[in-house]
């Protein structure tokens, strides 16, 4: 809640000492720091007092509690807000959402850039702000070219400018990023090298980690908003189950690293996420908004309209004996996605928290508390979406090993730009192979 | 040229380093004075790893003579061991890469380790800590799976679907890379030690960078070289051009310093090579151009196991005739030339290894003032470690690989053949209808005949 540095001056001691001795937290007395984390009141000593953000009305409601119960609120009444924030933004279409995902990225970025400055004191010099920035503005163009290239061909037809750009889109990314770095090296000031250097990989890691995920994240939007909507929401459910189990029945700390989590939190989340899950996901495969592939059609708006597919039609599952003694049910008609729900909310259950983990490592390391205070009670937008760190990745491999082949239109895309000999080929291989499984006649040829 | 740290430090050596270790930390990253040549005062003596031999032949000279011809001899040794590996073919070529890839991610991950002793004032604790090594080389290892995958799954397609255990693999690839990557993920987060978190993560955030520049320009290389050998060889053979013409040039010629972080560099020894890489690259592709062993895709033969480097060759390596502009016509007396048209990519690629090679050389040199290091390491005597010798071609690769993709070739035809077998049924035939209309359209297919 509160950060352990101030922006651009603040404590000269601090700041001092944090670069030139070892990890060694005894130094701040911190060894106790686990017995402190869980209490979430007390500030360590070496710290700028609190900046308390939130609202006033929230405040005048709350002022009469005692302060742990008011944050408990607090929290609460956020958590709230943000998923009703979520959802109103999913009813407004798959656009808001894009852009609420390039939002959220860009602040994340900016949360974690402003820690490399801090904890480097490269505040002074400009020119890392301006090649921050301009790399993630390059590498964004590179993903969304790619995103619209793929997903927009229609729009894309129809431009001229665009098919110029959509063409040659990774030789400008490409020229774009090269002047990033030549521009870098040509930034490097005598006395700097190493700190130059260390804005430069810290840039590069951030972007792998952030803007690599909500790419991810986007293309699994395009195949449906249902594979959008369910890992995120597992996540958050794991959050919130976890943080409850562990408040009723926690006991067994889980690991060093984050003292607040348990085991009883861990394994009765993981079970509520499963069920979660399941429940959630028979909920929304119901609906074609939900479960059908985004298309950008030729009046310019996104098209949510298709024949479900198999995997969103309910079918009929023999259980296995166990269960059907204890529910008496012999068979249950189920979607096949609530299956693959159940595997999405294992991952986020079980290696969704080493997200959170490795950003627990990560604030200890650089010392901070929270990677900002933008949300109140809350911390960072960077803090709320740790544990959706990798679980983006996994559902888009998971998409792209076991649901879906190759986008037909993308294909369809590739074969017209081959050599026309190479297409003449394709093409006399495509119609043997269909003639062989039976979806051309043999006998019938002609335009 | 030498290392200024060894490995494994003696005791000695670990006192000294301390003592500059403080005076460092004050500094903050002050670089030395600009003499890269001086060695630090305090540091210990240089080793040379010259070998026995070459040192007796030269023994006779002076020492900045002796520093030339083993330069130079030791450039002949590499460019030669370089001609004959491209002679025993592409496997080769690959495996070569491979190696030189592990063992530049050795030196960078070592000058790392060594820096942050000394920032740390923790000198051994680094190597007592045995998850790092191991982690770094296991992220190296998927990282290398991944890609090496993708490049197996995309042109060894045909023997890739006869084996079964091998098609399970290449089906689930991505998955079974993503898992192995986890489990690295998940052991790094769990091999988190109380007083050397920030230590760790930097060896993490470390080796992502080194993989991310390393490793993916290797792939790219090897794509390249999938290409045809001659866009593997003209480009690296463009950037040591470079590397040697600006020297000489600048050795002969040199005056007006060029930027601030690499003194020995001079805007004459620049302009020079730039025009003499042009020019080289221009007779080099000529001489290539000719020969279908480096112009045609390296292709793997299903029937006899082999690499097959046999085609017809585009249009690109077709001689034709050009009509010079005016200007040269009234210079050189020609009216027209018969030319490759890969020789004007060429130009583009040659112009691309002068302009910017050098940029990744000040890159390594301002990375190496920054950890105050002379060399990466002392693998080559004269040269120093194998990432000297291959800074400038970062960037390179990735160009011509970026070049090819825009300008030269559309995507791969059995990839795009594998994926259409790969959808639906329904969705093959749609394709297929749109497929014939096109080629109707464009009379590649009559619309009476389609011939069985």
């Amino acid at each position: 809640m509160t950060e352990l540095r101030k922006r651009g001056g603040g404590d000269r001691d601090a700041e001092n000492i944090s670069d030139k001795d070892t990890d060694g937290e005894d130094r701040f007395g911190l060894g106790g720091e686990g017995d402190r984390d869980s209490k979430p009141d007390t500030d360590t000593p070496e710290v700028q007092p609190s900046v308390d953000n939130t609202p006033k009305c929230l405040n005048k409601a709350l002022a009469g509690m005692s302060s742990r119960w008011k944050n408990w609120w607090i929290r609460g009444i956020l958590t709230l807000t943000m998923i009703s924030g979520f959802f109103l933004i999913i009813y407004m279409g798959p656009l808001p959402l894009m852009l609420m995902v390039l939002a959220i990225q860009i602040k994340c970025f900016q949360e974690i850039i402003t820690i490399g400055y801090r904890v480097y004191h490269s505040y002074e010099l400009p020119w890392f702000r301006t090649l921050s920035w301009y790399f993630l503005l390059c590498v964004n163009y590179f993903f969304y070219g790619e995103t619209v290239a793929e997903n927009f061909g229609n729009l894309v037809q129809r431009d001229e400018p665009l098919q110029f750009l959509v063409r040659y889109h990774r030789f400008i990314s490409f020229a774009l990023y090269l002047s990033g770095f030549c521009m870098f090296v040509l930034s490097l000031v005598k006395k700097h090298y190493r700190l130059q250097f260390y804005m430069f990989a810290w840039t590069h890691v951030t972007l792998l980690i952030v803007v690599s995920q909500s790419h991810l994240v986007i293309q699994n939007l395009f195949e449906g908003l249902i594979w959008f909507i369910v890992p995120i929401s597992t996540v958050i459910c794991n959050d919130i189950t976890a943080y409850i189990c562990g408040f009723f029945f926690g006991r067994t700390p889980l690991i060093k690293l984050s003292p607040k989590k348990t085991w009883e939190g861990f394994i009765g989340g993981f079970f509520s996420t499963v069920v979660f899950g399941f429940i959630f996901a028979y909920l929304l495969a119901q609906y074609n908004y939900f479960v059908c592939p985004v298309e950008y059609s030729e009046s310019n708006s996104f098209l949510i309209d298709c024949e479900p597919s198999d995997l969103f039609v309910l079918q009929d599952y023999t259980l296995p004996s166990v269960l059907q003694t204890v529910l008496r049910w012999k068979t249950v008609k189920i979607y096949p996605f609530q299956i693959h729900s159940i595997a999405l909310s294992t991952f986020a259950s079980l290696i969704g928290p080493f997200g959170g983990f490795f950003a627990s490592g990560f604030k200890r390391a650089f010392k901070i508390k929270d990677f900002a205070d933008t949300i109140p009670g809350h911390g960072g937008i960077m803090d709320r979406f740790d544990c959706q760190y990798l679980v983006a990745t996994f559902v888009h491999v998971y998409l792209t090993s076991f649901i879906r082949g190759p986008n037909p239109s993308k294909v369809l895309q590739q074969l017209l730009v081959l050599q026309p000999e190479q297409q003449l080929s394709i093409f006399n291989t495509l119609k043997s192979h269909l003639t062989e499984t039976g979806m051309i006649p043999p006998a019938i040829r002609g335009p | 040229m030498t290392e200024l740290r060894h490995r494994g430090p003696t005791e000695k050596d670990l006192l000294q380093q301390q003592q500059e270790s403080e005076s460092e930390v004050r500094t903050d990253g002050e670089a030395p004075s600009d003499s890269e040549i001086k060695p630090d005062p305090g540091v210990p003596p240089t080793v040379d790893d010259t070998p026995e031999v070459l040192s007796k032949a030269l023994s006779g000279m002076s020492s900045r003579w002796k520093n030339w011809w083993v330069r130079g001899i030791l450039t002949l040794a590499m460019i030669s061991f370089f001609f004959i590996i491209i002679y025993l073919g592409p496997m080769v070529l690959m495996m070569i890469v491979s190696a030189l890839r592990g063992q530049a991610k050795h030196n960078l991950k070592f000058r790392v380790s060594c820096f942050r002793d000394h920032h740390d004032s923790l000198p051994p604790i680094l190597y007592h800590l045995p998850w790092f090594r191991t982690l770094s080389w296991y992220f190296l290892l998927c990282v290398n799976y991944f890609f090496y995958g993708e490049t197996v799954t995309d042109y060894f397609s045909a023997l890739v679907q006869r084996e079964e255990p091998l098609r399970i693999l290449s089906k689930y690839h991505r998955f079974i890379s993503f898992t192995l990557y986890l489990t690295g993920f998940c052991m790094f987060v769990l091999s988190l030690v109380k007083k050397h978190y920030r230590l760790q993560f930097y060896m993490f955030g470390w080796t992502h960078v080194t993989l991310l520049i390393v490793v993916t320009q290797s792939h790219l290389i090897i794509h390249n070289l999938f290409e045809g050998m001659i866009w593997f060889i003209v480009p690296i053979s463009c950037v040591i051009c470079n590397d040697i013409m600006a020297y000489m040039f600048g050795f002969f010629f040199g005056r007006t310093p060029l930027i601030k972080l690499s003194p020995k560099k001079t805007w004459e020894g620049f302009i020079g090579g730039f025009f003499a890489t042009v020019v080289f690259g221009l007779l080099l592709s000529y001489v290539m151009a000719g020969w279908r062993y480096f112009v045609c895709p390296v292709e793997f033969n299903n029937d006899s196991n082999r690499f097959e480097v046999d085609c017809e060759p585009s249009d690109l390596f077709q001689l034709q005739d050009y009509t010079l502009p005016s200007v040269l016509q009234s210079l050189i007396g020609w009216e027209t030339v018969r030319i490759y048209p890969f020789q004007i990519h060429s130009v583009a690629l040659s112009a691309f290894a002068s302009l910017m090679g050098p940029f990744g050389g000040f890159f390594a040199s301002g990375f190496k003032r920054a950890f105050k290091i002379k060399d990466f390491a002392n693998t080559i005597p004269g040269h120093g470690g194998i990432m000297d010798r291959f800074d400038c071609q970062y960037l390179m690769a990735t160009f011509v690989n970026v070049y090819i993709g825009s300008f030269i070739r559309g995507p791969n035809p059995s990839r795009v053949m594998q994926q259409l077998l790969a959808l639906r049924l329904d969705q093959q035939l749609h394709i297929f209808n749109t497929l014939r209309a096109h080629l109707i359209e464009k009379g590649l297919l009559s619309a009476i005949e389609e011939a069985a």
